[in-house]
């Protein structure tokens, strides 16, 4: 029993390695990086369809109505409908528009995103590549996504564009370090940049508690911290100024139409899956199961179901929160995040050298909530009800 | 003398000579990401990953951009273009010609080939954060301080005074 | 001819390359890029050193490197920044028309 269990957790690992076993050894390394990459493309892309139909009907319950419900049972085939619909529309490039790097903007950015999965553990044994410096790697992977975004708004040649291209950079930028910074914590505490590494050291249990960073004071601020920042990272909602529909139609891909609009929509999902996906890694131990008595379930069904989880909270978020105002959002940056992911790397510090029991609990969850009280009060002091005047309107 | 370098050398070449060619600056900085992203793979290829992943950082996420920033805040608004390059750009030329042309005298007449490729050596991060905290911490700090005082320094430089004027 | 000078003459023609660029190009951003393909040629210098070097393990090519990119960074921003100055102050980055010492 406890053998077959093992063998369904490992069933993609096994199946490879009996798909590999009819070919040449030379060409053995070539293949297998190869099925793996096609079955990382296949699953994200499909889950990318699952997602924007719950997105849709998720956001539909939340504001009263009912979202898709024509194609297919309960609306679930919409996606379908959607692909083929962009696919045979016609592909509009503007005539003043930089038409090489027009054309380039989306691939890049899909690319960039997909490329990132390279070094998320998906199950046990289930990675593509286990780098040395793999955490490193996400983060270089994620600043090519800023550059696929300025070359869009730029090479459209079109002010809203711009726009949405300069908010954007500027938005991302802003969010890059405290979401580096809070994911440094965790490289602290784990001593390794190596994504196996970091789940590994999660995937162990006190009775039937695992050690999870999140259930640290420090790795719950880090998760927190992460989570905001990624959520401005992947441009959505509240942080979703750079495509504000009301102000600036669709921001840097205003300019785009047919498939190339459906690419840059892959790849802000299949981005913001990878974000939630290195945040699961981090934190939430990767594929490692909730209690030790559940470890049963194969590897990869937790991480799904880790990732899906978040990713309902995204839309959960999505219809929840109004959007913020551009000084707000870089207030909240530059004043609450970034003084706050710096004290929590101290805080992790201090959790790490002061000897474990209620004492250490209690000076670690201090050094975390009194500063955050604190700066959510100053920032809102400041807030004096009056008209407000605008700079540009009058 | 194998392929890959011979790729990566001819990507890194052409993606900065277009940097330092092209008429339009914006296309020159995305001509230069591709440049610099050679050289980070040039370093994946020595075995230095962690140099590698942080040149892909540094010049593509920040430098790049950063530079693009600079290029939007200063289109001038004139409608004539101004020629691309300087009005003494042969003595420029020649003079950048005859350092590649001295040091490739130098590289070929020098004894280096005499040196065999060591193994490959086992560059784990862990080594290079104990390198960083023990043997080079002095440097670190001093690093450190001088990426304050940048980041300080750019601020107070780049910043609107024309608030206080009025 | 071995590995090494591939990629010492590599990087001297990076080097060049740069070199041209901060010498021949009007605009100031393009010519600070140039400096940072002269920077970028040395760390190319120090990582293929540090490689067929007789003592990898010191890892002292790789500090150096890293120290490097870190410096090239700040000067970068340093750099942008004065531009953005100037720029403010004459009105242009070109640097054949910004020729007047006096404010």
């Amino acid at each position: 029993m406890n053998l077959k269990l093992d063998q369904l957790d490992q069933i993609f690992v096994i199946l490879n390695n009996w798909l590999l076993g009819y070919l040449p050894p030379v060409v053995r390394p070539l293949c297998s990086s190869i099925l793996a990459i096609a079955l990382i493309l296949v699953t994200f892309a499909l889950l990318f369809a699952i997602t924007t139909v719950l997105e849709r009907k998720g956001l539909g319950r939340i504001q009263n109505r009912f979202g898709p419900n024509r194609v297919g049972p309960c609306g679930f085939l919409q996606p379908i409908a959607d692909g083929i619909k962009s696919l045979t529309k016609e592909d509009i490039v503007p005539n003043p528009a930089d038409h090489v790097v027009h054309f380039l903007a989306p691939v890049l950015l899909v690319a960039a995103a997909f490329m990132a999965y390279a070094v998320l553990p998906i199950g046990r044994n289930m990675i593509l590549v286990d780098m040395n410096a793999g955490v490193l790697y996400f983060f270089a992977i994620g600043s090519l996504m800023e550059l696929a975004v300025f070359m869009a708004g730029w090479s459209s040649r079109s002010k809203y564009s711009l726009l949405g291209a300069m908010r954007a950079i500027a938005q991302m930028i802003s969010y890059e370090v405290p979401l580096v910074l809070a994911s440094i914590v965790v490289i602290m505490q784990s001593g390794s940049l190596s994504t196996v590494s970091i789940v590994n050291m999660q995937a162990t249990y006190t009775g039937i508690w695992p050690h999870w960073f999140v259930f640290t004071p420090w790795g719950f601020a880090g998760f927190a911290l992460f989570m905001i920042a990624a959520t401005a990272e992947s441009n959505r909602s509240p942080f979703d100024l750079p495509e504000g529909e009301s102000e600036i139609i669709a921001g840097y891909y205003t300019e785009y139409s047919g498939f190339k609009f459906a690419l840059f929509f892959l790849g802000e999902y299949i981005g913001m899956f990878a974000t939630s996906a290195m945040a699961i890694t981090l934190f939430l131990g990767g594929w490692s199961a909730p209690f030790s008595f559940l470890t049963w379930i194969p590897s990869y069904f937790w991480f799904f179901a880790k990732l899906l989880t978040i990713i309902l909270t995204f839309i959960w978020v999505r219809g929840t929160l109004p959007r913020l105002r551009m000084d707000q959002l870089m207030n909240l940056a530059w004043e609450f995040m970034l003084p706050m992911t710096l004290l929590n790397l101290l805080t992790a510090g201090v959790w790490h050298f002061m000897p474990a029991g209620a004492l250490r609990w209690l000076i670690c969850g201090a050094m975390v909530v009194v500063p955050c009280i604190l700066l959510s009060r100053g920032l809102k002091q400041r807030k004096k009800f009056q008209v407000r005047k605008y700079r540009f309107s009058e | 003398m194998n392929v890959s370098f011979i790729l990566l050398a001819i990507i890194t070449v052409v993606g900065t000579a277009a940097a330092m060619g092209m008429r339009n600056a914006v296309h020159c900085v995305l001509a230069l990401t591709v440049g610099l992203a050679g050289v980070a793979a040039l370093y994946l290829q020595l075995g230095a990953q962690f140099v590698g992943f942080t040149q892909i950082m540094v010049y593509v996420g920040a430098v790049a951009i950063l530079a693009v920033f600079a290029i939007m805040m200063t289109h001038s608004p004139e409608p004539a273009k101004p020629p691309t390059f300087s009005s003494f750009w042969t003595v420029g030329s020649v003079v950048a010609a005859s350092v590649f042309a001295v040091l490739a005298w130098a590289i070929h007449s020098s004894s280096l080939a005499a040196h065999t490729l060591p193994p490959q050596p086992e560059v784990t991060v862990q080594q290079i954060g104990d390198a960083l905290m023990h043997r080079f911490v002095l440097p670190l700090e001093l690093m450190g301080l001088l990426l304050t005082a940048a980041l300080i320094g750019a601020v107070v430089i780049a910043m609107n005074h024309r608030e206080e004027i009025k | 001819m071995n590995s090494l000078q591939n990629y010492l003459l590599l990087s001297s023609l990076l080097f060049s390359i740069g070199l041209a660029g901060a010498l021949i190009r009007r605009n100031a951003i393009l010519v600070l890029i140039g400096i940072e393909l002269m920077l970028n040629a040395a760390n190319l210098n120090l990582i293929a050193f540090w490689r067929f070097g007789p003592n990898p393990a010191a890892l002292t090519g790789i500090m150096f490197a890293i120290f490097s990119i870190s410096i090239a960074a700040a000067e970068a921003a340093v750099g942008l920044g004065i531009i953005l100055a100037a720029y403010r102050h004459s009105k242009t980055t070109d640097l054949d028309r910004m020729n007047s010492l006096r404010g």
